[in-house]
């Protein structure tokens, strides 16, 4: 279809004010505009009405010079046409001088570079891939089996694959749990037998127990599954994968220091878990019923030499045993030493219910040593609320352990099996030296795979701090790097079992919404309902890799040349790969390195006797932009000489628009992005990160072309330091003004 | 294969966190939804919020992706200012009744502000529980959705001012706007009506309404906040004066039998959190924290241990039992501490008090059958009531994480009542 480009110019809003419209009617004439009109207020029924005449009769690419894109964006998007939004409200007359010479400049800029987009950018057509609707549950304990069961109902075909025999996990290796309904205060049972019966007698759940996956190729919708179970393979196909492969106990032979290993009647609170579901407790030494039961907290939790997190349940565990031991002896007594006692919620009825048994003691401590004593053992503790420093007899002794996730390192997992490929072709050189090094620093992960996944950057995913493999843990808590697999339960989070299921319902609905997107061509979050997808001119691709090793969602595989092969339905549309490539070669219908280059081309350069600065402000769209819109809401100056572009993410800059902007003459570059780091606030997780390194990279050319490293810098912020946005705009304005024009100005 | 488009609708009441990731969820699910929000804008508590811990990282970050997906999806109908009046039927087949309050400002409003710069009538601004005022005329806060101007009806002095009417360019002014009713027939019902903050002078000896430099964890979130009415800079209601010394008070209410017998969940985090916002500010404050336990689960363990490495800060294992304020402001805060058996006395600038969180599901609501609450108020897991769900801080004192993953599980639930 021929682009036929309307421009609309809204005069609200102090637009009609303060800059001179005719002469932006004159702009966009010049530039290609087949209608142009102005409206007093176009967002008022009448203006849309004007938009929805021009649509009827051809109008197809439409540019409404007017508010920020993030407001009204429904009142400006019409069927069939791709509307480019010129943001000459926030962006300009909110944020500069009124009929000012430079603020018309920069008025007209924005509408040409608005201009050059709309010519260029194409309405993207989704994909349609075959996307078979399955869903893939790895684990069968509580959150495994509720995220099947919540999957089946609804709609969707289950496989549920178990590595033991049986279903359950631990839940149906434990007697009861604690309370999850009110008044909260006696310990329940788990109602797992039941749930497994449903899940057993589901028509949409196919259960394969005794199963390990050996290998999933492909993508999202198109997940071809390799099974071994019992000896023998199978394969089938799936859509999607809810990761449920729980947690194990921590490595109790590592707590020595509490007397595990050392005495049998030291043992972990899995181990009495095991002893209260036969119906009694017997002390493993002699097989008598302990009388005196001590409970050490955060035995290798909290603790930087084993577990420095908490693993959350611990606490309420020892309540439970604690009560189950009284109830199977009322004579017997327990011991509770902690940290801190941690019942969040209403579980505080729980503890407070075992505050108010006799036979129950509390005392905050920190535990010094456990020794054998007669036929039972000591406890030293120090700074406990009965006295700097107690000795305590009991006949047993358990360790609270903590929670290890069943996950897998994927990155290290690839690393490992990298180093080991080198270290095999034997090739001499310091290469081999460094692989040789990694196969022995990661010996611990060989064998330890989970998923298999067929992917370029490993078999399983990235794990994010002490083997999580999740990926925004605050507002986007499913988020993983890989599209389509969900985390949940203990693998995701050290939780209790109706948190693990409550958790096993989410990725239910996590995996169902990326099947339904994937059928009709569309992103998941954070692109939601994205239809554009990247296109690779392979002919050019010189197999150079970044763009395999950069993408964060391990999009791409590669074949044995190591040229990129998409999977479009693993792809998030960040345009991360299109910021790495050195041959261009990767492009959005409405978002290429050609589109933004026209843009930056559109910019009209003063030439060098007028001594006005231009600079390129390249925003991130997620955080800058909504910033310097808040800015603009509150009438926040910033200099009239920079000209921004919104770009999806940081990691989407190519270079060669840096170097395009210089060789147009601009005289400085300001690189707008999330917050990198630990604690990112990247919506692609790297893609921050990636533009820092690249611009290392422009540093080094800037250098060779003997131009001042301070004429392109990175800003990272948070989403509002929109008062302090304006002043690192204006102080770079000055930066550059101090520098001076850019000698390559009119060549 | 299997599975298709959705038919039905879910209601969701409460527009915070909880209920916002609930409507997006459902929506990309392809599920219609209705969110009902009592404030004028969508954020709910979060919105009030200068970070979150434990990545210091502020919650409109995450609340613009969400709500770009609220502009984005046609599926979802947000009605602000709205309450639910009752809801009849039976799962799968509710009828709900809404009131929706007038704004006074319809949906021609660009934002421009020219009805504030005109408004003569200042009202105190409950975003910032009332340590500063707006306008009549009002945007409720930056970073707004709907991003509209409100005219707040119980100050307006009416049409007889106008002068908003004739200041707005675009005739976006009703002054004479009507509650309506709306009525909606929906499959299952998500209660994401999230908490309120407990009311700290119910608590005896803490002094907060009496001492001006005793204030809340909330009204702390909005002193650290740049939309705050200190633009951020933390400092004494009551002489503006900086700070040197902060006590925070856990548990002010909570694990209490007189006041909330329920532990709060996120208190010591966020505790530990406006610590950091103090030490920020301020290289040389004392940071005391009092508290009974310090409850930091899983990996927020990490921040804690990050906190305490900061010299300045001082934890210790005990109860607030008085804090007095002398004629200057300055406050002294009178603690047992449990570890060395002794009373503690400590003079500071200002103090904190970590308030607990209160279910906020007491308003009036008929119902058809019966809503399950505990003892706490809190909604109950399981409601006898198929197609009901409580999600969030409706069902249990909890981080924005846990809501978020509630809000999407509950979703999942709830889509069985829907129907392919």
């Amino acid at each position: 279809m021929e682009t036929k480009v309307a421009v609309y110019i809204c005069r609200g809003c102090d637009i009609g004010d303060s800059l001179d419209i005719e002469a932006l009617n004159e702009v966009a004439r010049e530039k290609g505009a087949a209608i142009c009109r102005e409206h007093e207020c176009l967002c008022g029924d009448d203006g849309c009405e004007m938009i929805r005449q021009d649509v009827q009769d051809g109008a197809n690419a439409l540019v409404v010079a007017a508010c920020t894109p993030r407001f009204k964006t429904d009142t400006f998007t019409f069927d069939g046409c791709r509307t480019e939004r010129v943001n000459l409200r926030e962006h300009v007359v909110w944020s500069h001088d009124p009929n000012d010479e430079d603020t018309q400049a920069l008025a007209d800029d924005y509408l040409r570079m608005g201009l050059a987009r709309a010519h260029k950018a194409l309405i993207p057509e989704p994909f349609d891939e075959e996307i078979d609707k399955t869903i893939l549950v790895v684990g069968g304990g509580v959150t495994g089996i509720a995220a099947a069961l919540d999957s089946a109902a609804a709609g969707y075909d289950v496989v549920v694959v178990e590595k033991e025999q049986q279903l359950g996990g631990w839940s149906g290796k434990f007697a009861r749990t604690f309370p999850h309904k009110p008044p909260y205060r006696e310990p329940e049972p788990i109602p797992i037998q039941e749930r497994i019966a449903l899940v057993e007698s589901n028509d949409r759940i196919e259960v394969h127990t005794g199963a390990t996956i050996e290998r999933i190729a492909g993508q999202p919708g198109q997940f071809d599954v390799t099974l071994k179970a019992n000896g023998s393979s199978s394969e089938f196909r799936v859509g999607a994968i809810v990761q449920a492969t729980g947690w194990k106990p921590y490595d109790a032979s590592r707590l020595g220091h509490l007397g595990y290993g050392e005495s049998p009647n030291v043992v972990t609170n899995v181990e009495l878990e095991e002893m209260i579901a036969t119906g009694t407790i017997k002390r493993p030494g002699d097989g008598k019923p302990p009388r005196r039961i001590a409970f050490i907290q955060c035995a290798g939790s909290r603790d930087e030499n084993h577990l420095p997190y908490c693993s959350s349940v611990c606490c309420r565990v020892t309540i439970k045993q604690a009560l189950m031991a009284r109830e199977f002896d009322p004579t017997a007594e327990a011991y509770v030493l902690y940290k801190d006692m941690r019942t969040p919620g209403q579980y505080e009825d729980f503890y407070r219910r075992a505050q108010e048994d006799s036979g129950i003691f509390f005392t905050k401590a920190e535990v010094t040593g456990i020794v054998p004593s007669g036929d039972g053992l000591r406890i030293e503790a120090e700074n406990t609320l009965l006295g700097d420093r107690i000795s305590l007899e009991a006949d047993l002794v358990v360790l609270a352990t903590g929670m290890v996730p069943n996950s897998a390192d994927g990155e290290a997992i690839r690393r490992y099996n990298d180093a080991k490929a080198i270290v095999a072709k034997g090739e001499a050189g310091a290469q081999l030296e460094a692989a040789k090094q990694t196969v022995e620093e990661l010996g611990h992960v060989e064998g330890s795979a989970i998923l298999n996944l067929d992917y370029r950057q490993g078999p399983d995913l990235p794990v994010l701090k002490y083997e999580f493999p999740d990926s925004h843990f605050i507002c986007f808590p499913y988020e993983t790097r890989r599209t389509g697999i969900y985390m949940a339960g203990c693998v995701r989070a050290p939780n209790d079992s109706q948190v693990s299921q409550e958790d096993g319902s989410g990725a239910a609905l996590k995996v169902i919404q990326s099947l339904e997107l994937a059928s009709r061509g569309e992103a998941v979050h954070p692109r939601w309902g994205d239809t554009s997808f990247p296109d690779f001119f392979l002919q050019r691709c010189t197999q150079c890799k970044r763009c395999t090793e950069e993408c964060p969602f391990g999009t791409l595989n590669e074949d044995v040349k190591g040229t990129p092969q998409p999977n479009l339905t693993r792809c998030r549309r960040c345009g991360i790969c299109m910021g790495a490539c050195p041959e261009r070669i990767i492009s959005f219908k409405d978002y290429s390195v050609d589109i933004i280059s026209s843009m930056i081309k559109a910019v009209e350069i003063p030439d060098e006797f007028e001594e006005k600065p231009r600079i390129l402000g390249l925003l991130c769209e997620n955080d800058a932009y909504p910033s310097l819109d808040t800015a603009g809401l509150k009438r926040l100056k910033h200099s009239a000489f920079i000209r921004f572009i919104p770009v999806r993410c940081l990691g989407s800059v190519n270079t060669v628009w840096i170097a395009d902007a210089l060789s147009r003459g601009f005289d400085g570059i300001l690189l707008i992005g999330c917050m990198a780091g630990n604690d990112y606030q990247c919506h692609f997780i790297r893609g921050s990160e990636l533009m820092d390194k690249r611009s290392e990279n422009v540093q080094e050319k800037l250098k060779q072309l003997a131009l001042e490293e301070e004429r392109v810098q990175l800003f990272q912020m948070p989403i509002t330091d929109y008062e302090r946005l304006p002043q690192v705009i204006n102080e770079f304005a000055e930066q550059i003004e101090e520098i001076g024009l850019n000698p390559f100005k009119g060549f | 294969m299997s599975g298709t488009g959705r038919k039905g609708k879910i209601l969701v009441i409460g527009g915070g966190i909880s209920g916002i990731s609930a409507a997006v969820e459902a929506g990309e699910a392809g599920q219609e939804v209705v969110l009902v929000e009592r404030n004028p804008y969508v954020g709910g508590r979060v919105a009030q919020m200068h970070q979150y811990f434990p990545k210091l990282c502020p919650p409109s970050c995450g609340l613009e992706i969400n709500l770009r997906r609220f502009k984005t999806s046609p599926r979802i109908r947000c009605l602000t200012l709205s309450e639910i009046q009752s809801i009849s039927g039976k799962p799968g087949s509710y009828r709900a009744v809404i009131r929706r309050n007038p704004r006074f400002v319809n949906d021609k409003c660009t934002a421009c502000g020219a009805c504030a710069d005109a408004c003569p009538v200042e009202r105190p601004d409950p975003y910032n529980f009332g340590m500063s005022s707006t306008k009549a005329a009002y945007l409720p806060c930056a970073m707004a959705y709907p991003m509209q101007f409100a005219i707040d009806g119980t100050v307006c002095t009416g049409a007889e001012c106008g002068e908003c009417v004739s200041a707005c360019a675009y005739g976006a002014i009703e002054l004479d706007m009507k509650p309506e009713t709306i009525e909606v027939e929906v499959q299952a019902v998500i209660w994401a009506t999230g908490w309120d903050p407990f009311d700290a002078g119910k608590i005896e000896g803490l002094g907060y309404g009496v001492h001006q430099n005793v204030i809340t964890n909330m009204m702390m979130e909005r002193l650290a906040a740049v939309d705050g009415p200190t633009g951020g800079r933390i400092q004494r209601p009551s002489d503006q004066k900086g700070i040197e010394s902060i006590a925070f008070v856990q548990c002010a209410g909570s694990r209490d039998e007189n006041y909330l017998k329920h532990c709060s969940g996120v208190c010591c985090l966020a505790s530990l959190k406006q610590a950091r916002y103090v030490r920020e500010q301020y290289p040389d404050a004392e940071v005391y924290i009092f508290y009974i336990d310090l409850r930091t689960p899983g990996r927020l363990e990490d921040f804690l241990v990050a906190t305490q490495e900061d010299a300045k800060f001082t934890l210790v294992k005990g109860k607030v039992a008085k804090i007095t304020e002398d004629a200057t402001g300055d406050l002294e805060v009178v603690a047992e501490d449990v570890l060395s058996g002794g009373q503690l006395r400590k003079k500071v600038d200002l103090v904190v008090l970590a308030t607990g969180l209160a279910p906020a599901n007491g308003r009036a609501v008929q119902i058809d059958g019966d809503l399950q609450t505990d003892e706490h108020g809190f909604f109950t897991i399981e409601q006898p009531m198929g197609g009901m769900f409580a999600v969030g801080c409706a069902k249990r004192p909890t981080d924005v994480a846990t809501s978020v993953r509630d809000a999407t599980g509950v979703v999942a639930k709830a889509l069985h009542f829907c129907g392919e």
